[in-house]
C-alpha cells in the first residue's frame, strides 16, 4: 500500500483524466466542467504530494522503481504548478477546436503524471515508460489544431521524437549490459568499480543518453525540432513543450547521470561534455534567435539558448571534491525561475494573439497602449529571461553562474554573460516594440479573467523569486542533496 | 533612512503608474513631491552625518539569502561613507531638478515621471548600497529606465542612442558580473566592507584580470577612451532631464566604483595599474576637450565636453593618495552639478529656439538674460574660476596627481585651457554677437519651475566655490581609509 501512496500524486492526475474522458461522453462539450474537473485534478495532486511531505514519506516503491524524495517532490510541485498555469492559459484558447477538448485536458493532465514519474523513477524500464508516457500524449497535443502547420509539427516531433527514444534505449542497453540490473542504485554500484576496460561502454552510454535526452531537452544539436513544432503547436502546448517537457528532460538526465554515473572515474567526462553542449547550445540559440521575426519561433530558440544557461549546473561539478550538489541546486531553481517566466511570456502571447490573430513580432506595436497590463507583463517576463533584476530571471543566472565559478568554470561563465549581452537585444527588440511604436490599430485588448489569473501568478512568481528567492533556494538546495 | 531614501522614490513611481488617466497631469506633482521628500532626507543624512568617523555611517544590516539555506549569501546591506553621502545628495538634488525642468512633458507623463522616479532609485541604490551583489543589482536595474527614458522621450536618432547605451552598459556590466563572481568566491563574502579589510592574492584568476574585468564595467560608464562612444549619442539624443542624470549622476558611478571597489578591494593591483590610469585619464582630458571644440551642436558640445572632465576623475583616482582621491570626489560632485546646469541651460536654450546648431544661434543674451547670466556662471565653474566650485576640486585633483606623475598632470593641466576655449567661444557665438531677427520672438525663463533649479544651482555652485570645506571635509573622511589601504 506504501508503494500506491507514493505514486498518489500520478494516479489522481491518471484518474482525473480518466474521468474527464468518460464524463466528456455523458455531458457532451460541458466546458468549464472540464476545466474545474482538470484543475481540481492538478489541486488533488498538490494535495497529496502535501500530504506526502507532511507525513515525511520519503523512501522507494515498488521495489525501487521509484522513489519519493525531496528531488522527486520538488518535480511534483513545479510540474503540477506548470499544468495548472497552462489549464489556465488554454480555456480561451481551445474554442479554436470545438471538438475533442476532454481530450485536451486528459492529455495536459495524463502528460503531467508521466513528467511527475520521470522525476521519481529510478529504474531504466521505468523510466522508458514514463518518457513513453509523456512523449506519446504531446506527440497528439502537439497535432491537435489539425491545421497544416500543426500536423506538420505533430509529424515532426513524432518521428524525431521516436528516434531520440530509440537513441535513449541504446544508451540504456548499455547500462544494462555492464551492470546487469536496471535499477540506478545497482547500476551506481558497478559504475563505481568501474575500469579502463569498461571505460568506452560507459563513454557510449553516456553520450547515448545524452543525445536522446538531448531532445527532450532542447539543446543544441538536437535542438531540429523545436522552432517548427513551437510555431505549429497550439501556443499553451508550445507553453507547456518549452517549460514542462524541457524540465523533464533535466529532470531525468539528473536523476540517471547524478545516480547511477556518480562516480568521479565517469563524472568529470559527463560534465566536460554537458559545458560544451552548453556553450554551443547557448551561443547558437541566441545567434539565431536574433533572426527571428515570428515570437513564438523566436521563443523557441531562446528556450535552445536558456537550455545551455540550465546545462552550465550540470557541467558545475565542484572541482575540489566532486561536489554534485552545488550546479544540481541551480539547475533546479532556474528551471523554477524560468517555469515562471516563459509561462509568463506564453500566456501574454496567447492573450494578445486571441484577438490579433498574429504571432508576428511586428503586430506587437503599441500594445502598451493597447493592452497596458498585458504589455507590462510581458516586459516583466522579457526582463527576467535576459536576467535583470529584480526578476527570478537574474537570481537564477547568478547562483547557476556562481556555482559555475565554484567549479573552476570561469570560461563557461564568460561565454554565458557573452550570450546574455546578445540576448538583450532580442528580448528587448519586443519590449521596444510594444512601447515606443505606433499602434495598428487602437482596438484595446483585455485578457480574459481566466488568462488574466494565469498572467497574475506568472507575474507574481517572476518578482518574489526575484526579489525573496530563499524559499525556492531552500527547496531547490534540500531536493539536489540528494545527489549529495 | 537610507531604505526610505532609497525605496521612497519607488513607492512615489508605483503611486504615479496606478494614477488614472485622465488623472495624468498630476503626475508631475507627484514626481516633485517624491522628489523634494527624498532630498530633504537627503539633506538631513548630511547634517546628521558624522564628520569626524571615517567608517560607514547609518549602516543597515539584514540577511537576505542567508550561507545557511544557499551555497552563497546575499545582504541586504546599505551604509553611507563620506563619499557616498556626496554622491546621495547630488542624486537627489539632481533628481528634483530632473523632475522640475519636465514639467512640460507632454507625451505619456505617466511613464515618464514614474520611470524618472525609478532611475533615481536605482541610482541611490547604487551609491549606498555595501553588498557588491546587491551594488551589481541597482547598477543593473538603471539600465532599465534610461532604456525607456531615451527611446521613448528622446529626440532625433533616440532609438539607435538608447540600443547603444543599453548594450554597452550590459557589456560592462557582464565583465564586472564575472570578477564579481570570482572575486566573492576567493572571499567567501560580497559584503564591501569584509572584502576591503582582506588580502586577496589567490583567486581562480589572477588578480590583475579581476581588476581589470571590473574596471572595464566602470570605465564603459565614467566612460574612459575609447570606451566612450555610446556618450555623445545617448546625451544628445536623451531628453533634457535625462541628460541632466546622465551626465550629472550617472557618469559618477564609474568613478564611484573605482574607488569603492577597484581600489578598495584590490589596492595592490591598483598600485601597479596607476600610471595606466593617469595615461588613459590625460588622454581622455586632451581627447575630450579637442572633440569639443568642434562641435556645432550645443548640446554635443556639452556631452564631450564631459569626457574631458571625467578625465580629471580618473587622474585624481590614479594619483592613489588622499588628496588627489578628494580632488577625484570633488570632481565628480561638481561636474554633476556644473554640467547638470548647462544641460538645463541647454535644454531651456532649445525649447525656445528649436534649434541646438550653434551656428544658428546668436546674440541670445538679449532676449534671455537670465540663461545667459547663468550660463556664463555654469561655463565659467565649468572652466574652473576662482571661487566657483569647479576650481576646487580641478585644484584639488591637480595637486594630488603631481607628487605622482609629474609630466602626465602637465599635460592634463591642457585641458583647462581648452576648456576655457569652448566654453568661452561657445558663449560668444550663442548669446553674444549680433541679433538676429529669428530670435526676436524668445523669452527668457519665467515660469516658476525653470527658475527654481537655475537659482539653486547656482548658489550650490557658489557656495563649494566659496566654501569647499563643506564638500570636502565629508569626501576626506571617505577617501581616508581608501587612501590608507593604497599607502
Amino acid at each position: 500500500m506504501a508503494s500506491i501512496d507514493r505514486l498518489g500524486p500520478e494516479l489522481i492526475l491518471l484518474i482525473f483524466a480518466g474521468i474527464i474522458i468518460l464524463a466528456d461522453l455523458v455531458v457532451p462539450r460541458w466546458r468549464s466542467g472540464l476545466v474545474a474537473a482538470s484543475l481540481l485534478g492538478v489541486a488533488g495532486s498538490i494535495v497529496w504530494s502535501v500530504t506526502l511531505v507532511a507525513r515525511d514519506m520519503r523512501g522507494g516503491a515498488f521495489d525501487g522503481a521509484l522513489v519519493v524524495d525531496d528531488f522527486s517532490l520538488f518535480f511534483s510541485f513545479l510540474f503540477a504548478g506548470i499544468a495548472a498555469l497552462v489549464i489556465l492559459a488554454s480555456i480561451e484558447y481551445v474554442d479554436r477546436f470545438v471538438r475533442h477538448q476532454a481530450e485536451y485536458y486528459a492529455l495536459i493532465l495524463a502528460s503531467t503524471a508521466g513528467m511527475m514519474l520521470l522525476a521519481a523513477t529510478t529504474d531504466l524500464i521505468a523510466i522508458f515508460i514514463a518518457l513513453e508516457l509523456t512523449g506519446v500524449c504531446l506527440y497528439i497535443l502537439v497535432a491537435f489544431l489539425k491545421d497544416v502547420r500543426s500536423s506538420e509539427a505533430g509529424l515532426k516531433y513524432l518521428l524525431l521524437g521516436a528516434l531520440s527514444t530509440a537513441v535513449t534505449l541504446y544508451g540504456m542497453a548499455f547500462l544494462f549490459g555492464l551492470s546487469g540490473s536496471t535499477n540506478l542504485t545497482d547500476i551506481a554500484n558497478v559504475v563505481a568499480q568501474a575500469n579502463d576496460d569498461t571505460r568506452a561502454a560507459l563513454v557510449m552510454a553516456m553520450v547515448l543518453l545524452a543525445a536522446g535526452l538531448g531532445f527532450k531537452m532542447a539543446v543544441v544539436p538536437f535542438q531540429m525540432w523545436v522552432p517548427d513544432v513551437y510555431e505549429g503547436a497550439p501556443t499553451p502546448i508550445t507553453a507547456y513543450l518549452s517549460v514542462g517537457s524541457k524540465a523533464a528532460g533535466f529532470a531525468v538526465v539528473m536523476r540517471i547521470f547524478m545516480e547511477a554515473l556518480d562516480a568521479r572515474f565517469i563524472s568529470g567526462d559527463w560534465a566536460n561534455m554537458f559545458a560544451g553542449i552548453a556553450a554551443v547550445s547557448m551561443t547558437v540559440g541566441n545567434l539565431i534567435a536574433l533572426t527571428q521575426t515570428n515570437i513564438k519561433r523566436m521563443l523557441g530558440y531562446s528556450s535552445i539558448a536558456q537550455a545551455g544557461n540550465f546545462l552550465v549546473g550540470l557541467a558545475a561539478i565542484s572541482a575540489a571534491d566532486g561536489e554534485l550538489a552545488l550546479g544540481a541546486s541551480g539547475v533546479l531553481f532556474f528551471l523554477a525561475a524560468y517555469a515562471f517566466t516563459n509561462l509568463g511570456a506564453f500566456i501574454a502571447i496567447i492573450a494578445i494573439s486571441n484577438r490579433t490573430g498574429s504571432d508576428e513580432i511586428g503586430d506587437y506595436a503599441g500594445m502598451s497602449r493597447r493592452a497596458p497590463l498585458l504589455a507590462l507583463g510581458l516586459t516583466l517576463c522579457l526582463v527576467s529571461l535576459t536576467g535583470i533584476p529584480p526578476t527570478a530571471g537574474f537570481i537564477a543566472k547568478v547562483y547557476i553562474f556562481n556555482a559555475a565559478v565554484q567549479s573552476d568554470l570561469v570560461w563557461l561563465v564568460i561565454v554565458g554573460v557573452l550570450n546574455s549581452v546578445v540576448s538583450v537585444y532580442y528580448y528587448l527588440r519586443v519590449v521596444l516594440q510594444m512601447y515606443l511604436e505606433a499602434p495598428v490599430s487602437e482596438e484595446r485588448i483585455a485578457a480574459g479573467p481566466a488568462l488574466g489569473l494565469a498572467m497574475a501568478i506568472a507575474s507574481a512568481g517572476v518578482l518574489f523569486i526575484g526579489i525573496l528567492p530563499f524559499p525556492l533556494l531552500e527547496a531547490a538546495e534540500a531536493a539536489a542533496q540528494v545527489f549529495g | 533612512m537610507l531604505s526610505f531614501i532609497v525605496f521612497f522614490p519607488l513607492l512615489g513611481a508605483a503611486v504615479i503608474a496606478l494614477l488614472p488617466l485622465e488623472r495624468e497631469r498630476h503626475a508631475k506633482w507627484a514626481a516633485a513631491a517624491t522628489a523634494t521628500v527624498v532630498l530633504a532626507a537627503a539633506l538631513g543624512l548630511f547634517v546628521a552625518f558624522d564628520r569626524d568617523e571615517t567608517g560607514f555611517q547609518f549602516v543597515e544590516r539584514h540577511t537576505w539569502v542567508s550561507a545557511d539555506i544557499a551555497s552563497f549569501d546575499i545582504q541586504y546591506l546599505l551604509g553611507v561613507d563620506g563619499l557616498s553621502l556626496a554622491m546621495v545628495v547630488l542624486t537627489a538634488l539632481l533628481g528634483l531638478v530632473a523632475v522640475l525642468i519636465s514639467w512640460n512633458i507632454e507625451l505619456r507623463p505617466k511613464e515618464y515621471f514614474a520611470w524618472l522616479l525609478v532611475l533615481e532609485a536605482s541610482l541611490l541604490g547604487v551609491f549606498t548600497a555595501l553588498d557588491f551583489l546587491l551594488f551589481f543589482i541597482f547598477w543593473e536595474i538603471e539600465m532599465v529606465p534610461m532604456y525607456f527614458l531615451i527611446s521613448i522621450w528622446g529626440t532625433g536618432r533616440k532609438v539607435y542612442s538608447a540600443w547603444k547605451y543599453v548594450l554597452f552598459t550590459f557589456v560592462g556590466s557582464s565583465s564586472m558580473l564575472v570578477g564579481l563572481l570570482v572575486l566573492a568566491f576567493a572571499a567567501g563574502s560580497f559584503d564591501i566592507i569584509e572584502l576591503g579589510r582582506m588580502d586577496i592574492r589567490e583567486a581562480l584568476l589572477p588578480t590583475q584580470v579581476i581588476f581589470f574585468l571590473l574596471l572595464f564595467g566602470f570605465a564603459i560608464k565614467l566612460p574612459v577612451f575609447p570606451l566612450h562612444t555610446w556618450l555623445p549619442d545617448a546625451h544628445t539624443d536623451a531628453p533634457t532631464a535625462v541628460s541632466v542624470m546622465l551626465a550629472g549622476v550617472l557618469l559618477k558611478m564609474g568613478g564611484y566604483g573605482m574607488l569603492r571597489i577597484s581600489l578598495t578591494i584590490l589596492p595592490d593591483v591598483a598600485r601597479d595599474a596607476s600610471l595606466w590610469l593617469a595615461a588613459f585619464g590625460v588622454v581622455n582630458i586632451i581627447y575630450g576637450a579637442l572633440v569639443t571644440l568642434v562641435q556645432t551642436d550645443l548640446k554635443r558640445l556639452i556631452a564631450y565636453s564631459s569626457i574631458s572632465h571625467m578625465g580629471y576623475v580618473l587622474l585624481g583616482i590614479s594619483a592613489l593618495g588622499q588628496v588627489g582621491l578628494t580632488g577625484a570626489g570633488m570632481q565628480m560632485f561638481t561636474h554633476g552639478l556644473i554640467t547638470g546646469l548647462l544641460f538645463v541651460l541647454v535644454g531651456l536654450v532649445y525649447d525656445r529656439a528649436h534649434t541646438r546648431q550653434i551656428g544658428e544661434l546668436s546674440g541670445l543674451a538679449h532676449k534671455m538674460p537670465m540663461i545667459a547670466v547663468v550660463m556664463v556662471i555654469a561655463g565659467l565653474a565649468s572652466l574652473g574660476l576662482p571661487s566657483l566650485a569647479g576650481f576646487v576640486s580641478e585644484v584639488t585633483v591637480f595637486l594630488g596627481t603631481f607628487q605622482k606623475h609629474e609630466a602626465l598632470t602637465v599635460l592634463g593641466v591642457i585641458g583647462i585651457v581648452l576648456t576655457a576655449g569652448y566654453i568661452l567661444w561657445m558663449i560668444q557665438r550663442v548669446f553674444l554677437g549680433e541679433r538676429l531677427p529669428r530670435w526676436e520672438g524668445l523669452s527668457d525663463a519665467t515660469a516658476w519651475w525653470e527658475r527654481v533649479p537655475l537659482v539653486v544651482m547656482v548658489a550650490v555652485i557658489v557656495l563649494v566655490g566659496v566654501y569647499p570645506a563643506i564638500l570636502a571635509d565629508i569626501i576626506e573622511t571617505g577617501v581616508q581609509p581608501i587612501a590608507e589601504r593604497l599607502v
